[in-house]
Parts: C-alpha cells; structure tokens; sequence
C-alpha cells in the first residue's frame, strides 16, 4: 500500500465518519434526555435521503403522507388523552395547531415544492420540514406513553419502532434504491487527492451541527432544560421543565440531526429504504464506545469507526461489517472488567 | 385445573395431533416450527423475563447449532446424532465466551452488544467459504432412529416437541432450586442475592449459556428438519423475532414461551397469507404489523399474555414445607474470646473531596450487641457498606475474626459468617417469603445446576427450605410463608429480612435500622428475639435510629457525627457525653 492509498482511505473514513458523528450526537441526545436507546434514528437517514432524492427527480416524496399518517395518530392520541383528564376543551386548540395544522402546512408546502425545480436548497429545506416533524410524533405515539418505563422496555419498544418504520418505508418509498445528484460538481486537488464539493458539504455541515448543538446545550434556556431533564426527570419537572416537551425536543433534533445526515448521504451511495439501519448502527457503535455520554468522545469514536470501516472495506471487504460491529466488543469487554457493583434503579 | 393438568392435556394435545387422521401436514409443519422457535424463547424466556438480561443475538447461536452440524453431516459424513454433542458444544463455547465479555455489562449495554455480535454472526455466516456462503448448505440428512428416517413432519414433529417439553422441564426445574432462587434474584435483588454468597456473575453466565444452548438444539433440529441451511434465519430480525416472542408470552413464564412462539408464528402465517391478498405482492407488512404489535403490547401489557391465562389455572398453593433433616450448625461463642470477632481499624471513606467516614476505629466482640448511632448524614450506612464489602475502603482496614475483609467481594464476607439486612428492604418482591429467606441459606447448600435440572437436590433443597420455614418460625411470621414478599407490610418484610440472614447461621449479624416501621410490640418482640440470640452466642452490630430501642437493647454504642467517631460506651456513658448532646440537639441545653 502507498502513501496515496492511505490517504484516500483517510479521507474516505473521515467523511463517512462525519456522519456517523452526527449520528452519535444524535443518539447521545436522545438517550440523554429521554433514556430511550433510538435504533430507528437510522430509518430517518434512510427517509431524509430518500425524500431528498425524490425531491431532486422532480417527485413528490412519500414522506408527505407518512408525516400526515403520524400526525393523524399523535391526534387521536392527544385526543383520548384529553378527554380522558377531561381537558379537552382546554388542549383542543393546542392539539389541533401542533398535531393537525403544522404538519398539515408543512405536508401542503412540500407538495407545493415538488416538481417545480426550485434548486437543491429548497429541496433540503423540504426534506428537514417533512422529516424533523417525524421525530416528535413518534415519541408522540411510541415513546411517551411509557416515558417511565425501564431503560430495557424503552429499548424493546424502540426495535418494535425500528421495525414498524423499515416497514412503512418499503411501503412509502418502494423498494427501489435511489442516489441523489451531487449538491456540487466541484473537486479540488489537494497533493494527490481528489477532495470533492460533496465532502466539503459534509465537512462543513457536520462542523456546523455540532457547534450549533453545543451552542444550544450551553448557551440556550431550552438547552439547559434538556440537560436538566436528563440529569434527573422529576427534579426538572418540579423546577417546572415539561418532560414530555424535553422528550419532544429531543426527538425533534434527532430527527432532523437524522434526516440532515440522510441528505448529505443521499449522492454519496445509493440508499434503499433500510440501508438507513446500519449506517445507523455505525453511528451506535461510536456513542457506545463513547458510554452513550460524552459528545466529543462520540465524535471522536464515530471518525475511529469511520476509518477502520475505509480500511476494512480495502483489505477485507468481505469482512468488513464484521470488523466494525466487532469494534465494540473489546471496548464493552473493558467496561465490564472496570465496572464496580453499582445499584441499579430500572 | 391445576397446571400441572393443564401440561398434560397439552401435551396430550401435542402428541396426537399427528396420529389424527386429517390434520393437514399443512399444520403439522407449522406446529413443528412453532416447537422449534418455542426452544429459542423459552431460553429467552429464562434469560430475559427471568434474569433481566435482553438478548437480541439468540438467533446466531441457532445458525452455530445449524451451521456446525450441517458442515459435519454433509462434509465428513458423520450422523446427525453423533453431531449433536459437538454442536452443542460449539454452542456452548461461543455462549461462554461471548457472555464472558457481555453479561457482566449492565442494563442496556448488553442488550447492544448482543445486537452488535448478532449482526456480525449473520454476516460471518454469510462470507465463510466452508459454510457455503450466502448459499449456505444444502442436502443436510434428515434424521432417523434405528435405520428409521424421520423425514416425514409428523415424525420431525414429535421429536421436536420431545426437545421442547424436556428443555422446558428441565429449565422449570432448574429455576425451582437453589441455583433459580439465585437467578430469579437477578433482575431485583442482585445486591442481596450477593450478600448470601450467590455469585451473580457466574450465574449469569450459567443462564446465558443455557439459552444458548437452547437456541443451538433448536438449530441443530432446523437443519434436519429444513435439510438446508442458509444464512436468512439466523440474522438480526430473527433475534428481534425471538424476543419478540418471549415479551408476548410473558416475562418470567418458562411455559408462556409456548403460547409466545405459538401465537407469533401464527401471526407471521396469517400476515404472508393475508397481506399480499390484500395489497398485492409488492409490500410486505408484516414488519410494520409485528413492530405495532410490539409497541402497543408494551404499552398495555408488559408482562406478557401468559400471566392473564395463567389466572385461568388455579395455582397449587405453596404448603410449609416437610421437615428434612436440620443443616448443621455453626458453633457460636468458640474462638478467641479475647479477639474481638469484627474490627474496624482507622476505616476510611472518601466519595472524592467528601470525606463520610474520617478514620473510625471500633470493634464489636463475641456475643456483643452493638449500636451504630448518629445523625442524618453521620456516616453510619457508609461504615455498613464497608464492613460488608459493597463499597471498598480508601485506607484502613476492617478484620473479621483476625482475618482481614477490606477488599474483599461481598460474597466472600458472606461465606465468612457475617449476614446482613438492607436499610431499604431488598426482597425479591414476587418470591414468595419462604424462598426469599430460603436465599439466606444458600452457602449451606451445596446441590450445583445438574443436579436441580435433573431432580437430585431434593433432599438438599428440602434442608434449606426446611431451615427456612424455621428461621420464619423464630421470628413469628412462619404463617406469612407461601405469601409473596411483596404482599407484607414493609415492618413485617424488615423481619422477613432478619430471618433471611438467620438462615445463613451467621456468627455476626449486621442489622440496617431493624426497627423502622415496625409497631411498639414489634419492636419488643424484635429485642426480645436479639437478646436471645446474644444468650446463644450471636454477635450483633446494628445501626439505629430509634434511641429507645438501641438505649435497651446495646451493650456498647458507638457514635459517629459527620464520619467521625465522637463517643463511644455503654448506653448510660453515651446517653450523658457532652458530645453526643451537642451532635444531637446541638449544644447542652
């Protein structure tokens, strides 16, 4: 192997990387908030590409009425709620503006962008307003219902969401692969590489996401009342942070962190309507071997499984799922030899 | 109907449904497979419901059951029995060494790490030359008795559903025993199994590895009966498949894993037959079908289906058990008399810059009750989880009979004599109180997980719960025996506690606030009992709030106050030191 080859895997392995960095953050933050372990955060990469690629080929995406169908749902649920604290004149207004008119509005604006050729930028904006509402309906309808639950039963309950989504997707989105035109034509040279716009994009995106989350966590009110929620939930709610709302915001950024990577990926390879689950699942190797805490970690983990996977795929391909996934048993098998007898709550 | 009845009209069931004449071979087939896919929850069933440890990666111990004997039977040509030792054993191995590395992992990090080695299993199978790639393995030999092939269903048929009723005694039994009362107290009460010697870690390690084998036998029968082996089964979706299953039958029933494998594999049926009717071939549902199910099982009914059928059978209630043959005894008041039994010697604990217990120095001595008094935040707990190994010691050291504890594991204190109980009740709540201070005497016991599976411990088990009933007995609450734990008042269950570590025939006996919530005779009855066992040579060190208790009842109190030792002495010298007033009631009044 020479130098070259080196750096090209290099450089394969950071971009990749990128993602799965977003990905990470995006699982460290939901599960911080909510403790719920997101295996379906992969199914909003597939959606957010797909919804891209579709957009770009002049087509309305199945998304509109995946979003609408969830809306439907989380406004039954709210509905029997509400009638059950018999509030429902009170939350009626509420429910019928964040469960019916938002997503309706933002189901008839993607129908009114499709197939009009507005250019890559509105077709990304599209794509995050159909796919960010995503998040916080299913949490909605999935998740908060059993917000109390074990750590275990939310992580069952999230496989069962992982499973329902692959399979609304096969049923939105067909089963046909798609690969979205790149979002620019540059390349540059640098030495003996080939660094093209598409990178950059992600280079800077993931550069941008990731001082945006920190400055919302550090800087914001909402920020602090997240971190709040998932230092300890029933402190925050006495101190007068609505959980559920936490819950919802977490969703919400996962969501949209989710379908953003989606977009980035979509002219990279070409996505099927469950390839989302294992570019997801990548990203869950970083936040494990980060112990599902530490955001740089993650980061830093998600570059590290990025490049292994490059040069997996270039020594082994074969084996090159095998080698990722194993990743983490030595990082858990160094946890449990330094892990001390601790009571456990849940 | 009793349950007992009730297995055996099922199995009766079983049997004949294929000696009927027209039953389609249609339903044969598909009540083999549920057999087959019963075998892997029932493991889960054991494993997740009952150990509270979630396994998505059962089905990669199929395809090793699978795998190995269908490269034995077809490339060296050796018969499917003589294959299936070996590929138990492969089973076996692979379980032992993955769960080396995984079951020690808290929570949720298991659960993940059985996701990430069941992805990379699937796609090993997959990739390996020998095993036929993505191909996989076809003209597996079907199997036969006494030159008798079973090729047929009906006759696969009945031998898996020999497997699936044996695995399920087997495992039925297993939990039924002094080993299952460890695994049972998994989930809950890991630090209290732990504090009567039951070493949780390799008990883990023990179910883990027997759902896995569970799952290999499953395999090893798939390829005989499927005569082909192919990666598809044995990926990550199957393993969610799996769990699935055991989580709609219920937690923690052995037999819900039937009804469980029963009602998914129908359910699977019904959807490849229905949907494509409905909607056309292109869309497959049934992942959306099987992930709502999932969901909304979880949100009305977490503990499965089987506890509402099981609510149809009446229960043989528990009796008391019969009388066995008394363990023996340990003989209390021998030893050095001048040695004291316990010594804290300059004991520290820091929690980072928070010193809780500042180099505190006393003894407790043979047949001596005690106290460990103090306000809120003293260090009093801190000094307890010291003493009983649950928290390590920062400098010092704590001796035990001349012997040195500090750094110790907790179930090495235990086997040393020392029994304790829990400021907050630590009962394994759905157990009932016979077998939860059965646990106490588990170190007495010595009948190991081949002999509870296979019945040989009868007569051990019938000594301990023996002992059990009796120490239930002495401490007036032998009529509560075949209640569930939880069902007691918390006062009754903080008894339930003393007579869990009289069980363990200690030599000193560890007492976390014994008297908070019981009633005024309670408590009398409760020194009474302490006094008593200090006439027989019992040593006690209690932690107490309640003065008047303490004041009666203790022959030295020592006092501690922001981690440090203030005072110490008989109750008369305690109750007048300067000191201790002004920790008390901040100053001489």
């Amino acid at each position: 192997m020479d130098g070259t080859i080196l750096l090209f895997l290099l450089q394969d392995g950071i971009t990749n990387g990128a993602i799965y960095a977003l990905l990470g953050l995006a699982l460290v933050l939901v599960f911080a908030v909510t403790r719920v372990i997101f295996i379906p955060q992969g199914e909003f990469v597939a959606f957010g590409a797909l919804t891209y690629a579709l957009f770009e080929a002049g087509r309305l995406p199945g998304t509109v009425w995946l979003l609408l169908a969830f809306a439907g749902l989380a406004f039954l649920f709210d509905l029997v709620e509400a009638i059950r604290d018999r509030a429902l004149a009170a939350r009626l207004p509420r429910v019928v503006f964040f469960d019916l008119a938002v997503p309706g509005l933002l189901a008839g604006a993607a129908v009114f962008v499709a197939g009009r050729g507005f250019g890559p930028a509105a077709h990304f904006a599209a794509t995050l307003a159909l796919v960010g509402p995503l998040g916080p309906l299913v949490y909605r309808v999935a998740f908060r219902p059993i917000a109390g639950a074990s750590v275990l039963t939310l992580l069952i309950t999230a496989v069962g969401v992982h499973l329902a989504l692959v399979g609304l997707g096969l049923v939105f989105f067909g089963a046909e692969g798609l690969r979205a035109p790149a979002m620019s034509d540059l390349t540059l040279a640098v030495g003996p590489l080939l660094v093209t716009g598409q990178s950059l994009w992600v280079y800077a995106v993931t550069i941008v996401a990731v001082a945006a989350l920190w400055l919302f966590f550090e800087r914001s009110l909402w920020g602090k009342a997240l971190r709040a929620t998932a230092v300890n939930r029933l402190g925050a709610r006495l101190v007068g942070i609505r959980t559920g709302f936490a819950g919802s915001l977490a969703f919400g950024l996962a969501a949209i962190v989710g379908a953003l990577s989606g977009v980035l990926v979509a002219p990279m390879t070409t996505i099927y309507y469950d390839t989302g689950f294992l570019i997801g699942l990548k990203g869950f190797v970083a936040a494990i071997i980060a112990g599902l805490a530490s955001w740089p970690l993650t980061a830093a983990a998600a570059f590290a499984v990025g490049v292994v996977e490059a040069f997996a795929s270039f020594f082994a391909s074969d084996l090159k799922e095998i080698v990722v996934f194993m990743l983490i048993l030595p990082v858990l098998m160094w946890r449990s030899l330094k892990q001390v007898h601790v009571e456990e709550e849940d | 109907m009793s349950p007992r009845h009730a297995l055996l009209l099922f199995v009766a069931v079983l049997a004949l449904a294929p000696i009927v004449p027209g039953v389609p071979i249609f339903w044969i087939t598909l009540l083999g497979n549920v057999g087959l896919a019963a075998l892997v929850a029932m493991g889960l069933v054991l494993l997740t419901g009952v150990g509270g440890m979630t396994s998505f990666g059962q089905a990669a111990f199929c395809g090793f059951g699978a795998y190995t004997t269908a490269v034995l039977t077809t490339v060296w040509g050796w018969s499917p029995w003589a294959s299936l030792p070996v590929a138990l054993a492969v089973v076996g191995l692979a379980a032992a060494v993955l769960g080396l590395i995984t079951v020690r992992l808290s929570g949720h990090f298991l659960p993940l790490g059985t996701i990430a080695w069941g992805l990379s299993l699937y796609y090993l199978f997959g990739k390996l030359e020998l095993l036929g790639r993505h191909d996989g393995i076809s003209g597996v030999p079907p199997l036969s008795l006494a030159g008798w092939s079973l090729v047929d269903p009906r006759a696969a048929h009945v031998v898996i559903w020999i497997a699936v009723i044996l695995a399920g005694v087997l495992t039925t039994h297993l939990l039924d025993s002094r080993i299952g009362r460890g695994v049972r107290a998994l989930r809950k009460g890991r630090i209290a199994a732990e504090a009567f010697g039951v070493d949780t870690s390799r008990t883990k390690l023990v179910v883990f590895v027997w759902a896995a084998l569970l799952a290999g036998l499953s395999g090893w029968l798939y390829a005989h009966v499927q005569r082909t082996v192919t990666p598809a089964p044995f990926g990550l979706n199957a393993g969610i498949e799996y769990l699935f299953m055991a989580v709609v039958g219920g937690s923690g029933q052995i037999w819900g894993a039937i009804l469980g494998a029963g009602l998914v594999t129908l359910l699977k049926e019904a959807l490849q037959r229905v949907v494509p009717a409905l909607f056309g071939n292109a869309l497959q549902l049934e992942g959306v079908v099987f992930g709502v199910v999932l969901v909304v099982l979880l949100q009305v009914a977490r503990d499965g289906l089987w506890p509402h059928l099981a609510r149809l059978l009446k229960a043989a209630p528990r009796v008391r058990p019969a009388t066995a043959e008394p363990l023996p005894r340990r003989a209390l008041g021998g030893g050095d008399r001048a040695r004291p039994l316990l010594t804290l010697d300059r004991a520290r604990k820091q929690f980072g810059g928070l010193t809780a217990v500042n180099d505190v120095t006393f003894s407790v001595g043979r047949g001596e009750i005690v106290a460990l008094i103090g306000p809120n935040g003293a260090g009093k707990s801190t000094t307890f989880n010291l003493v009983t190994g649950v928290a390590g010691l920062t400098a010092g050291r704590v001796s035990f009979d001349g012997v040195e504890i500090s750094g110790s594991a907790p179930q090495t204190i235990a086997a040393r004599g020392l029994a304790r109980t829990f400021q907050h009740v630590k009962l394994e709540p759905e157990m009932t109180v016979l077998e939860n201070v059965a646990m106490g005497a588990h170190l007495r016991g010595r009948a190991g997980l081949l002999a509870a599976m296979f019945r040989l411990d009868r007569r051990d088990e019938a000594r301990l719960l023996a002992e059990a009933a009796a120490q239930l007995d002495r401490v007036g609450l032998g009529e509560h025996l075949a209640r569930p734990a939880g069902a007691l008042a918390l006062g009754q269950q903080r008894v339930v506690e003393i007579a869990r570590a009289l069980a363990m025939d200690p030599a000193l006996l560890l007492l976390d606030e014994p008297a908070a919530g019981l009633r005024h005779f309670e408590k009398q009855a409760l020194a009474e009992l302490l006094t008593k066992l200090r006439a027989e040579g019992m040593s006690v060190l209690l932690v107490e709030h309640d003065m008047g208790f303490v004041m009666g009842l203790a022959d030295r109190i020592v006092v501690l106050d922001f981690g440090t030792k203030i005072a110490e002495g008989p109750p008369d010298q305690v109750k007048t030191d300067p000191a201790v007033l002004e920790a008390y009631l901040g100053g001489v009044a």
